[in-house]
């Protein structure tokens, strides 16, 4: 996507930069029950020394089983949750600096995964995508509110008469028009996708992708993509990153890692997407389970899946090396075994 | 897509949203609920009876101008002018029920209007904030819980009673019973409000607000309370009834309204004297109309946490 040349260095500085994020959460029993078992805290390691950039008017796609910490990156990249360690960056500044400011904060949002809870179910759709107008004081006035709702709506394909309406009145695909018609009502820059389709009809997906595709195009959008759905992934996304059990094991342009994936866990998810094609052939499914981030495997966390792994891969983490233009955590990569 | 943004369906007039409330599931099942619509009935027939009383009352029972000793103690039916019999004073016994019932009903709705607001400020604090804040305000309230109404009520009117003057002590007992009763009855409604409290504060319209930097009073207030509120209505329908019955009591023992301003339970206690020796209506009829009001009250808000559990739809 071509990039206009900007002459400040918050401009040119990518839109959001993880630094090494990490992200413990507090799993420990309560404190009585801990003291009479006589045993300490207990920490699980959701996201675990995470990096990545979004440069601005792109799509940073990450993917990856349930519980891999897609979602608590998406929380931690508009600050829902602060990072146990590692720094995130919006426009260069620290995440938590940037959003003490009203200024910066207007131009982050999130859309999130379930429009059943996503929306007050006691407000009325015009009060709901409001609020952001409301909260960074863009419009005043009822009149120019009601013109700039309705605007708001209508970008998203729903009426300016629909405002009246309260969420239950609506599918479940007009209700995530209405979460990207308010995430776009304070004209935010960043945007954090949770997984906006994956409690969608298959049919009604496309239409909000597209739509999703259509206003970033339009509005200059970058979007931070959480995903399980490969599919979906690879119609969205300018950089792709496969993360597994709170890392990222390989991130680089999406077409060069749906055409040449080299972790051997891309390899498996890439394997396991229904095709045409491959319509009677015997599969690899994908073996075993995602092991527990509590008690994660030692070395590699993917090993005991991985038919690749040897007795470095269990004992040594992997870091991520330079496989072309894509970033690979796997010693059977950097070793030249695959 | 929605490509006829103005059909029927999507026009919202006047005439369609008064339409709409005749439609609501809530009329359907109060229209189909032959109990809701009677106890509504001798509900609204109670209230407007005890609201309207200085306007629709036959007699001001106050007015001892109007009182004559030749008029005590007529059996009821004996004469149109007094149809419920009168006391040992000559009042007539059925405006007094009706200017007792609008004393009832002001310490019932004051003391609820006390507990709900107590009680949902605290439930929404301790199940937003949870940790030890939570801890502490809910050990607060087991320990409220342990209390029974009564007990309060006695507790806080001798501590009042020694504070207060004697000569003020009529005039504050008003406010003496409403939070006697109130503090007795809002952890229920803090319990209530923290459990739906800690079920909203997860879901995602609250993170959606968070993530544009709402401020915590804001989401609490304009988020979060109004989704919490259907179990209050309910508890706060029942609770109306309890409390009524608490002030019933309390008059009764003796600790609750002066004798100036008699509520039921006053009534009940005065007619008492007169049971043994024959004149039962002077306590018969302030018992049947405070078990009417009371049990239509209960009734419409046993319908209501029916109507409103969406489980049993």
């Amino acid at each position: 996507m071509p990039e206009a040349p900007l002459p400040t260095t918050a401009a040119t500085a990518p839109m959001l930069e993880a630094i090494g994020v990490s992200r413990v959460f507090d799993v420990s029993r309560p404190w009585l029950q801990r003291v009479l078992a006589r045993e300490g805290r207990l920490g699980l390691r959701a996201v675990d020394t995470v990096s990545f950039a979004i440069p601005r008017a792109s799509t940073l796609s990450l993917v990856g089983e349930s519980g891999c910490g897609k979602s608590t990156i998406a929380r931690l990249s508009v600050g829902l949750l602060a990072p146990s360690g590692g720094e995130i960056r919006f426009e260069g500044q620290s995440l938590s600096v940037a959003r003490a400011q009203a200024a910066l904060r207007r131009r982050m949002n999130m859309i999130f995964q379930d429009p059943f809870a996503s929306l007050n179910p006691r407000w009325r759709v015009r009060d709901i995508v409001a609020e952001p107008l409301r909260a960074f004081g863009l419009v005043h006035g009822t009149a120019e509110r009601t013109a700039r709702v309705a605007a708001l709506l209508a970008q998203v394909g729903l009426a300016p008469s629909d405002g009246d309406r309260y969420p239950h009145e609506f599918s479940g695909g007009q209700r995530q028009r209405i979460s990207i018609a308010r995430a776009l009502a304070s004209e935010p820059e960043f945007l954090v996708c949770d997984e906006p389709t994956s409690a969608l009809d298959v049919s009604v997906q496309a239409q909000i992708l597209n739509l999703m595709r259509d206003l970033q195009e339009r509005l200059g959008l970058t979007f931070l993509f959480i995903s399980h759905n490969l599919a979906v992934v690879r119609h969205m996304s300018d950089r792709l990153g496969v993360m597994y059990l709170g890392r990222i094991v390989e991130i680089g342009p999406a077409e060069t890692v749906f055409r040449t994936p080299r972790h051997p866990y891309t390899r498996l998810l890439l394997e396991a997407i229904p095709d045409l094609a491959m319509v009677g052939r015997a599969r690899t499914p994908v073996g075993g389970e995602v092991p527990s981030p509590i008690d994660p495997p030692s070395g590699c966390a993917f090993h005991p899946r991985c038919k690749l792994a040897n007795a470095r891969c269990r004992e040594e983490k992997p870091e991520q090396v330079a496989a072309g233009d894509v970033l690979v955590a796997c010693h059977a990569v950097a070793e030249g075994r695959a | 897509m929605r490509m006829e943004p103005g059909t029927a369906v999507a026009e919202t007039t006047t005439a369609g949203r008064r339409a709409g409330w005749r439609d609501s599931d809530l009329w359907y099942s109060f229209s189909h609920s032959p109990l809701a619509i009677g106890s509504a009935t001798v509900g609204l027939i109670c209230v407007l009876g005890a609201l309207g009383a200085p306007w629709i009352a036959p007699h001001d029972p106050f007015n001892v101008a109007s009182l004559s000793l030749l008029d005590s103690f007529k059996v009821p039916l004996h004469s149109w002018s007094y149809p419920l019999g009168t006391d040992e004073q000559g009042r007539d016994m059925l405006s007094a029920i009706m200017y007792g019932g609008r004393v009832s009903l002001a310490v019932g709705a004051a003391s609820v209007l006390f507990a709900v607001v107590l009680g949902v400020a605290v439930g929404l604090v301790a199940g937003y904030a949870g940790g030890p804040v939570d801890a502490v305000l809910m050990r607060a309230a087991d320990v409220q819980l342990t209390f029974p109404a009564i007990l309060m009520a006695l507790l806080v009117d001798g501590v009042v009673g020694a504070i207060v003057p004697r000569e003020r002590h009529e005039a504050v007992q008003f406010y003496v019973i409403v939070f006697a009763i109130g503090i007795s009855r809002w952890p229920q409604f803090a319990r209530t409000v923290r459990g739906s409290t800690l079920v909203e504060r997860g879901k995602d319209y609250v993170a959606a607000a968070r993530v544009i930097g709402i401020g915590r009073l804001r989401i609490l207030f304009g988020h979060i309370l109004p989704n919490v509120l259907g179990p209050v209505l309910v508890i706060g329908t029942l609770t109306l009834g309890l409390a009524i019955l608490d002030e019933a009591t309390l008059s009764f023992l003796g600790v609750g309204l002066p004798p100036t301003e008699p509520s039921l339970g006053t009534l009940i206690r005065i007619g008492d004297d007169f049971l043994f020796s024959g004149q039962w209506w002077v306590t018969v009829f302030p018992g049947v109309a405070l078990v009417l009001l009371v049990l239509s009250i209960n009734l419409l808000g046993d319908w209501l946490r029916d109507a409103l559990n969406p489980r049993l739809r």
